[in-house]
This record gives C-alpha cells, structure tokens and sequence, in this order.
C-alpha cells in the first residue's frame, strides 16, 4: 500500500560535505493491515552526522529510533525522501554492500546477533562474508577483539560468556569490518550495570581513539551526557537537537517528551529550588560534585 | 536437567585426532559405521572394537565423557536387545511362560548391543573432537559437488551451524520458561501422558514465539554483517588436507577390507 502523498525527493547533490550520515526528508511506514491507513513511524526527518561525531538519539519507547537506525544501513528503504551514506544513497541496490560495510550496527540483544558458536568465528563472519583472504580476517579479528579487550576469550564459547562480554563480542564483530561509523540501538538495554560500564567505555574509546563516527540510541539518559549532540524524537519527528548542556538544561520540553533528565541534573534542580546557588548545566558527576562543593563553600555554614 | 542433553557438544583438544580435517573425520565415520554393519562373527567385531578403542584413546576423551553420550539411548540398547533375546529361533535354553530364550538370541542380542554401543560411540567421537563449525565446514565442502544440481549445500550447512548455536540458547530459556510456569502452579511431573503434553503447551508456545523473534533479530544482524549467502565468501580458518589426512584416510579405506578378511576367517 503506498503512502497516500509521497514527499518527492529534495533534488540536489550528495548532501552536506562532511557528512557520513544524511537523512533528506525521510518518511517510513511500516505495512498496515488491509483496509487501515499506514501510519507514519518516521515523518520528515532531516539530520546529518559528521565525520568522527558521538551523536547520542534519545526518545520514547516507540518514538521510531530503531527504525530510523535500520535506515542507515539500508536495512529499511526510505519510503519518503532519501538517506545518504558517505553520499551513497541507500536506494540504490547495487551499492547496499558498501553502505553496509561503512555503517555498523550493534542491536540490543547479544544473544541474537552471534552467529557463531566459537567467539573468534563469530568476529570473522562480516569479513568473510566480504571475501577477505584468510590472514587478513585473522588480522582483523585480533584487532577488533583487542579493541574490546577480549583477546583472551577467541575460544570460547558465546554462550557462556555475561552480557556485558556478549555485547562486546557483538561490537568486535562489527569492528571488523572496519566501519566508518557504528549505530548502536540500546546497546546497553539488557545488561546489568558492570556490563554495562564496560560497554559505555568502549564506545567512548571507539569514538575518541579510532575516530569511528558513534550514534547511540538509548534511554539512560546518563550514557547521552558523553556525546558531542544529542537528538531527541518523539512520534517519527526529531523534536529537540543541540548539545548536551542545551538539551538538559530544558528538563520541562524532555518532560513533555516522555524523558529524564540524567541524576545529576535533576539533583541540582532540586538544590536550587531549596535556594542554593548551583549551576544547572553540571552534567557529568565530577562537574556536578565541583558545583556543589563551591556552592557549599560561597554559603556560610 | 536439561542441561545434560550433549547434542553435538565438543571437547576442545591439541590431540592428533582433533587436528584431522573434519573431511577425513567425516569419511572415517562413515567407513566406520558401513564397517561396523558388514561385521560378523567376534573377529570382526574385535577388530571394530580395537580400531574404535584405538581413537578413543588417541583423542583423550574421557571414558565418563563417552559413558555420557552412550546413557541416553540404554532404553534403545537395551530394547533391541531384549527383541532379539525373544525373536530369534534357534536352540531354546529356557522357557519363560510363552516365551522361549534361545542361544541364537543371546549371541545376536549381544552383537546386537555391542554393535549399537560402537556407533553412539563412533558418532560422538566425530563431535567430541571436531568443532561445529569445523563440522559444518566440512559437510559443506564434501557436498560442495551437489551444488551444480542446484542443491543449496551452502544455506543447509548455514542452517546447521546456527541450529547448533542455538541449541544453548533455546535450552536455557527452555528452563527459565519452566521455572517461570513451575512458580505459578504449572505441573509437568505428573498425571497421564494427555495430561503431560497439556502442560507443555505454555512452555512450547512461549519457546516458539520468541525463536521467532530471535529468527527476525538474527536475519536483520546477519544482513548488517553483509551476509549475502554463500557467494563470494571466504573463510578465516581454511581447510586444508595434510600428509596425516591422507594416511588416515588409507587407514580408512583398508578397514572395510580388512573387515571382509576377519568375515571369512570367523567363517560367517
Ligand atoms: N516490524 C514492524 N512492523 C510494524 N510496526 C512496527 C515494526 N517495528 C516497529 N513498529 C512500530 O513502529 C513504531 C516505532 O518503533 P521503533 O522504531 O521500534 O521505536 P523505538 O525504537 O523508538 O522504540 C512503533 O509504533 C512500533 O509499534
Ligand atoms: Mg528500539
């Protein structure tokens, strides 16, 4: 069933210049059932995500952030607008193994996306599927186990490993094949709070050391205060986009979105209504322990 | 308790047997079994028995191990050999009610057993020393020729491979789910066998939904990884037949003559 007013394609070249993730007006709908009108998951998107940023996409359960996320690996075809990846749009079948060779993408579930019953096989299949010669797929699953600090486990067993050492398997997998730029789709969703440390690290490292383009979907907001930008949707419509300090500092527009605002936020929300003088944008715990330190220290006790 | 079930569990291992190529591995078990089916008389049978001791003892697998693999089927074993015990004419030696023991039986129902215990071995050792991958790898290259009759050796072998890495998996959740019904009253230990099977639909109905949902999830993470079937696709660990391979594979093919010898001298 088609959509009942297709937006045509915005005419022009290649998107922004340094730009590794393009979304151009993008609209998606899922099939609907006979007779019922599909409703629009993603409605007019237009973002784009430079070359080495750590874009961190927030919004509610449902607001379209997975959907959005399996457009940019050509997973899901636009079904409105287009969607540019490293300029290559993803519509175009004959390019679909480049475009997902250059986008990574690591899902909630670790369990779900090992393929393999050895973990160093399961590193090895992107590769293999892209038909490297057998050393250098060694090569790049020593690397990327490396990477993610599991070169000891190349052995083992997938499925007796914690959730935390899943996901990293998960992200070793995708790393090698040497992306330019990984989609995490709450990547941390399903593991307890160590797992989860050792995840959040690793993406910061992927982002700050081997300059991979991160997008992070989540919904702890404390794992979005590292990011360069975040991007808040609600209903298939990107509603907020700035940086962190902006959008946290807008706690009551997160609020209408259905969101937190991360702990130490709303820690020193809170002081300030009790009239201490602390500053609202502390976003990291240091930052935040800092401002209530020198708010202490101004007050007379 | 479900965590016993050993389906195509391997025991990683440096042993000349585990570094075969899992073709030679393969064709052995084959020989093997086809070996073991022409067997007659004790000769043939002890020189299947030594040959099978022979690997077993070349690949460090325990005996508990091997026990483990064979416990499982005592009801067949046994079943058969009973059914022998009963059904084979011959000289009778003792008469229960109707039913009449023979000599013939009992030597038959032993051979019977013996040659059961030697196959579930057999098969085991191809999975204690082989690694499922390497398995998959090789049963893809063996009937590799298939392809050119269109037949999708890839994709079967593909499926075979995440069959096996699901299996830990499904049990798992298998036994959360029964623990999950066993907490809220479900009884799986008694009643009649309709009764029985009632229960297991709340286990069976969850199980089935989610191995879809995972289906769905692991289609859409394979095609992420560029899976696009078996074209074009290399492999890290390549196989490679060596020297050993093929002295193995000389053994493999003297056994089945050697067999016909034995056969002859046992006078069978
Ligand atoms: N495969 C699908 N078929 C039909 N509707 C879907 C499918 N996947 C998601 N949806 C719907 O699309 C909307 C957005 O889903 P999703 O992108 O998963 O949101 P999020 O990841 O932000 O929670 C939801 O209303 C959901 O019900
Ligand atoms: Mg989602």
């Amino acid at each position: 069933m088609e959509m009942p007013d297709i937006i045509e394609p915005v005419s022009g070249g290649g998107g922004v210049p340094d730009a590794v993730l393009t979304a151009e007006n993008l609209t998606y709908s899922y099939r609907a059932r006979e007779g019922e009108l599909p409703p629009r998951v993603l409605d007019g998107i237009d973002m784009d995500v430079g070359r080495g940023a750590f874009v961190a996409v927030l919004g509610h359960n449902g607001s379209g952030k997975s959907t959005l996320a399996k457009h940019f690996n050509a997973v899901l075809l636009p079904v409105g607008g287009r969607v540019l990846v490293e300029g290559m749009d993803t519509s175009d079948e004959r390019l679909t193994l480049d475009i997902r060779r250059a986008v990574g993408m690591v899902f909630q579930n670790p369990d779900n996306q090992i393929v393999a019953s050895v973990v160093e096989e399961d590193v090895a299949f992107a590769p293999e599927n892209l038909g490297c010669p057998s050393e250098d797929i060694r090569r790049r699953v020593d690397e990327a186990l490396r990477v993610v600090g599991m070169s000891e486990y190349g052995g083992h067993s997938p499925h007796l490993l914690s959730g935390g050492q899943k996901q990293r398997v998960a992200i070793a997998g995708v790393l090698a094949m040497e992306p330019k730029c990984i989609v995490f789709d709450e990547p941390t969703a399903m593991l307890d709070p160590r797992g989860r440390g050792s995840v959040i690290r690793i993406i910061r490292r992927l982002c700050g050391e081997l300059g991979v383009t991160v997008v992070l979907i989540t919904h702890h907001m404390d794992e979005a205060i590292g990011a360069d930008r975040l991007i808040v949707m609600s209903d298939g419509r990107i509603v907020m986009d700035g940086t962190p300090r902006e959008i946290f500092s807008r706690p009551d527009a997160l609020a209408a979105y259905g969101l937190d605002t991360p702990e130490t936020v709303s820690l020193l929300r809170g002081l300030r209504e009790d009239g201490f003088d602390v500053p609202l944008d502390a976003l990291t715990v240091d930052e935040c322990a800092d401002a209530i330190l020198s708010a202490l220290a101004v007050r007379p006790a | 308790m479900l965590r016993d079930v050993t389906i195509g569990q391997y025991f990683p291992g440096g042993t000349p047997i585990h570094r075969l190529d899992p073709r030679t591995k393969l064709v052995w078990t084959v020989i093997f079994i086809t070996a073991l089916f022409m067997a007659r008389g004790a000769l043939s049978y002890a020189l299947m028995l030594c040959v099978l001791a022979g690997c077993v003892f070349a690949s460090r697998v325990s005996a508990r191990a091997l026990m483990g693999s064979i416990k499982p089927m005592l009801i067949i074993i046994c079943i058969t050999a009973i059914l022998n015990v009963f059904f084979t004419r011959g000289e009778v030696i003792a008469r229960l009610w109707v039913i009449s023991v023979t000599r013939e039986g009992l030597i038959s129902a032993a051979y019977m057993a013996s040659r059961l215990v030697m196959l579930i071995s057999g098969t085991f050792l191809l999975t204690y020393t082989t690694s499922p991958i390497a398995l998959t790898d090789g049963i893809e290259s063996l009937l590799g020729p298939l392809k050119k009759i269109r037949l999708p050796v890839h994709e079967l072998a593909m499926m075979m491979s995440i069959a096996l890495r699901f299996i830990p998996t499904l049990i798992e959740e298998t036994d959360k789910i029964m623990s999950a019904q066993k907490a809220r009253g479900a009884d799986f230990e008694t009643g009649g066998l309709i009764k029985r099977a009632k229960a297991l639909l709340p286990i069976l109905i969850p199980l089935f939904i989610s191995a879809f949902r995972r289906a769905d999830e692991l289609a859409v993470a394979m095609e992420s990884r560029c899976y696009h079937g078996g074209e074009g696709r290399t492999r890290m660990k390549k196989l490679r037949m060596t020297s050993r391979d093929c002295a193995a594979l000389a053994l493999g093919a003297a056994l089945p003559a050697l067999i016909v010898v034995t056969n002859m001298l046992s006078g069978a």
